[in-house]
C-alpha cells in the first residue's frame, strides 16, 4: 500500500536522521522497526503518518489507499492522553475531531475500550489508571477509528515485563482479528521476533535499513520456548552486532 | 507538625510581649500585641471598614486583571500580530514601578469622570489591576503553548482543526497555569490597591487601610498602625489561602491534581 523511496530527513540543524530509506508496505503486514536509540526510527514513523516531510525521496501511496484522517492510528511511547478527560472522553477524542455526536460514537468507545481490557474503566482518568492501563487507553484510542494503519512508536518500552507479554499477545491477537497492516517500532529484539512477520532492522544515524528478515513463526501458548523464535533472536542479534559495526 | 507555625507564632507573640514589657518600650514607638488587640477592640469599625475598602478594589482589579489578562494571552496565542503588539507593552507595565503610575492615573480617571468618590475608586482599581495583571497575562499565555508537542500531533493526525485544538486541547491545558497566575495576582491585587492608596490619598473612597495607616501615624497611634497592618497580612494570607484552595479543588475536579 505504500512505497518509500530513497527518503532522507535532515533536521534544522543538521541533525541527518534518514539517509536513503527505501521500503514497501503491504496491507496486513506486520512490520518492526528495530535498530539503536537516535537511528530515526520515530523520525521514520512520523514520515509514514504523515505528521512530517522529507527532504529527499518521496513515499508514494498505492492508488485508493492514501491517509484520511482516521485512516491510520498513532501509538506515542508515552500515553500522551489528555488528562483532564476521562479515559472514554480520550478514546472518543479522534471520533469527536471528526465531527461524530457522543451519542454516536459511544458504542465503539465502549468496545475499543473493552478489546483492551478496559471495560469498566471508562470514568477513570489517566491519573488514577496505572502505567500500563493508560497505554491501553492510548491503544483503544489509536484503535477506536478502525484505522487501516497501526503505527507505534516503542508502545510498550516503559511497561514491565507481565504486561508487556500480556499487551504483546493482545496486539496479535487484534492484528489477526482485524486484519490491519501494522508498523512497530522497538528497540528490543525479543519484542520484535515476537511480534513481527517483517523485521526492518536500521543502521544508527543516519538511519538506513540494514537487512531486512522474515519471521515465520507459528503464534501458539509457548511461543518464547519454541527454538525457532530463539534462533530468529540469535540471527537478528548478529545481523545488529554486523550493522552496528558497519554503521 | 502541622501545629509548628502556630506554635512558633504563639511563642514569637510571647517573647515579644514579654521583651516589650521587660524592657519599658513606649507603645508608641513599639507596641506589644496586647496593645495592638486592645487598639483594634478600640475601634473595630473603622479598622473593619477600611478593611472591606481595600477588599473591594483588590477584588474588583483581580477580576479585571483576570479578563484581561487571559482574554490577551488567549488573542496573543492565535494570532502572530496579536503577540508582537501585546508582549512588549505587557513588559513595559510590569517593569514601571506602580508608584510612579499612579500619579498619572489619577489626572486621566479625574479628566474622564467627575465624580470624586467613583474617580478615586477607578483611580485605585486601574492601578491594582495594571500590577495584578502580568501573572495572569504571562502565567497563561505560557499555558496555551504548554500541551506536550505530541498530543498535537494526534490533533492534526485526525484532522482536528485549529479552534477544536483550542477548544479541547490548548484551553483546558492552560487552565492550571491560570490558576497559578491568579493565585499569585491575587496577592499583588492586595499589594497594588495598598500602594494606590498610599499615592492617591483620601480623595472621597480612598478609606482603605492605607488611609488608615497613614491617619494613625500623623497621630502616632502605632498600636493601631499595628493593628491594620495586621489585618492586611490576613487579608493577604487569607486571599492567598483562598485562591490556592480554589485552585485545588477545579483541578481535583478536573483530574488534574
Ligand atoms: N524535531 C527534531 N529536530 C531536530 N532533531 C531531531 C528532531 N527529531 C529528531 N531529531 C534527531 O533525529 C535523530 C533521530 O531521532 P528519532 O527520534 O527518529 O530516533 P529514534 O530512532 O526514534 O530513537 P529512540 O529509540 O531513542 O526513540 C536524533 O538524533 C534526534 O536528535
Ligand atoms: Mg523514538
Amino acid at each position: 500500500m505504500l512505497t518509500i523511496r530513497s527518503v532522507g530527513r535532515r533536521f534544522p540543524g543538521g541533525v541527518e536522521a534518514l539517509r536513503d530509506v527505501s521500503l514497501r508496505l503491504g496491507a496486513g503486514d506486520f512490520l518492526a522497526l528495530l535498530g539503536p536509540s537516535g537511528c530515526g526510527k520515530s523520525t521514520l514513523l512520523r514520515l509514514i503518518a504523515g505528521l512530517d516531510r522529507p527532504d529527499a525521496g518521496s513515499l508514494d501511496w498505492d492508488a485508493g489507499h492514501a491517509l484520511a484522517p482516521g485512516d491510520a492510528g498513532f501509538v506515542f511511547q508515552d500515553a500522551t492522553l489528555l488528562p483532564w478527560a476521562t479515559a472514554e472522553d480520550n478514546v472518543f477524542l479522534p471520533l469527536r475531531l471528526r465531527g461524530m455526536s457522543r451519542p454516536r460514537a459511544m458504542p465503539a468507545v465502549r468496545e475499543a475500550l473493552a478489546h483492551v481490557g478496559l471495560g469498566g474503566f471508562e470514568k477513570a482518568r489517566p491519573r488514577t489508571l496505572s502505567g500500563g492501563m493508560r497505554m491501553r487507553v492510548s491503544i483503544a484510542r489509536a484503535l477506536v477509528t478502525r484505522p487501516r494503519l497501526l503505527l507505534m512508536d516503542e508502545p510498550f518500552a516503559a511497561l514491565d515485563e507481565f504486561t508487556r507479554h500480556k499487551l504483546q499477545a493482545d496486539l496479535l491477537a487484534l492484528w489477526r482479528e482485524l486484519g490491519c497492516t501494522i508498523v512497530f517500532v522497538t528497540h528490543s529484539i525479543y519484542e520484535a521476533c515476537f511480534l513481527a512477520r517483517r523485521i526492518v532492522l536500521m543502521t544508527p544515524r543516519p538511519g538506513r535499513v540494514a537487512r531486512e528478515m522474515a519471521s515465520a513463526l507459528a503464534h501458539g501458548a509457548d511461543t518464547r520456548l519454541d527454538p525457532a523464535y530463539a534462533a530468529l533472536v540469535a540471527e537478528v542479534s548478529r545481523s545488529m552486532e554486523r550493522a552496528l559495526e558497519a554503521g | 507538625m502541622k501545629a509548628a507555625p502556630l506554635l512558633f507564632g504563639l511563642l514569637a507573640l510571647i517573647a515579644w510581649e514579654a521583651v516589650v514589657r521587660a524592657g519599658n518600650v513606649p507603645p508608641y514607638i513599639v507596641p506589644g500585641p496586647v496593645a495592638i488587640v486592645a487598639a483594634f477592640a478600640a475601634g473595630p469599625l473603622s479598622l473593619l471598614t477600611a478593611l472591606a475598602s481595600t477588599l473591594v478594589v483588590t477584588f474588583i482589579a483581580l477580576a479585571v486583571a483576570a479578563v484581561l489578562g487571559a482574554l490577551l494571552a488567549f488573542a496573543m496565542s492565535v494570532s502572530r500580530l496579536a503577540q508582537a503588539a501585546i508582549q512588549p507593552w505587557a513588559v513595559v507595565l510590569q517593569v514601571t514601578p506602580i508608584v510612579a503610575i499612579v500619579p498619572l492615573v489619577i489626572i486621566w480617571v479625574g479628566y474622564l469622570v467627575t465624580s470624586p468618590r467613583i474617580s478615586t475608586l477607578i483611580t485605585l482599581v486601574v492601578s491594582a489591576t495594571i500590577v495584578a495583571f502580568f501573572p495572569i497575562f504571562a502565567n497563561t499565555a505560557e499555558g496555551l503553548a504548554s500541551a506536550p508537542a505530541e498530543l498535537g500531533d494526534l490533533f492534526r493526525l485526525y484532522g482536528g482543526g485549529r479552534w477544536q485544538t483550542l477548544a479541547l486541547l490548548r484551553l483546558p491545558a492552560a487552565l492550571p497555569y491560570f490558576l497559578t497566575g491568579l493565585r499569585i495576582s491575587g496577592g499583588l491585587a492586595l499589594v497594588g490597591a495598598v500602594v494606590a492608596e498610599f499615592v492617591a490619598g483620601s480623595g472621597g473612597f480612598a478609606s482603605g487601610l492605607a488611609y488608615t495607616i497613614q491617619e494613625a501615624g500623623f497621630r502616632l497611634q502605632v498600636p493601631r498602625m499595628f493593628a491594620a497592618l495586621v489585618l492586611l497580612s490576613l487579608a493577604g494570607i487569607a486571599i492567598n489561602l483562598g485562591l490556592g484552595a480554589l485552585a485545588r479543588f477545579v483541578l481535583r475536579r478536573r483530574g488534574m491534581a
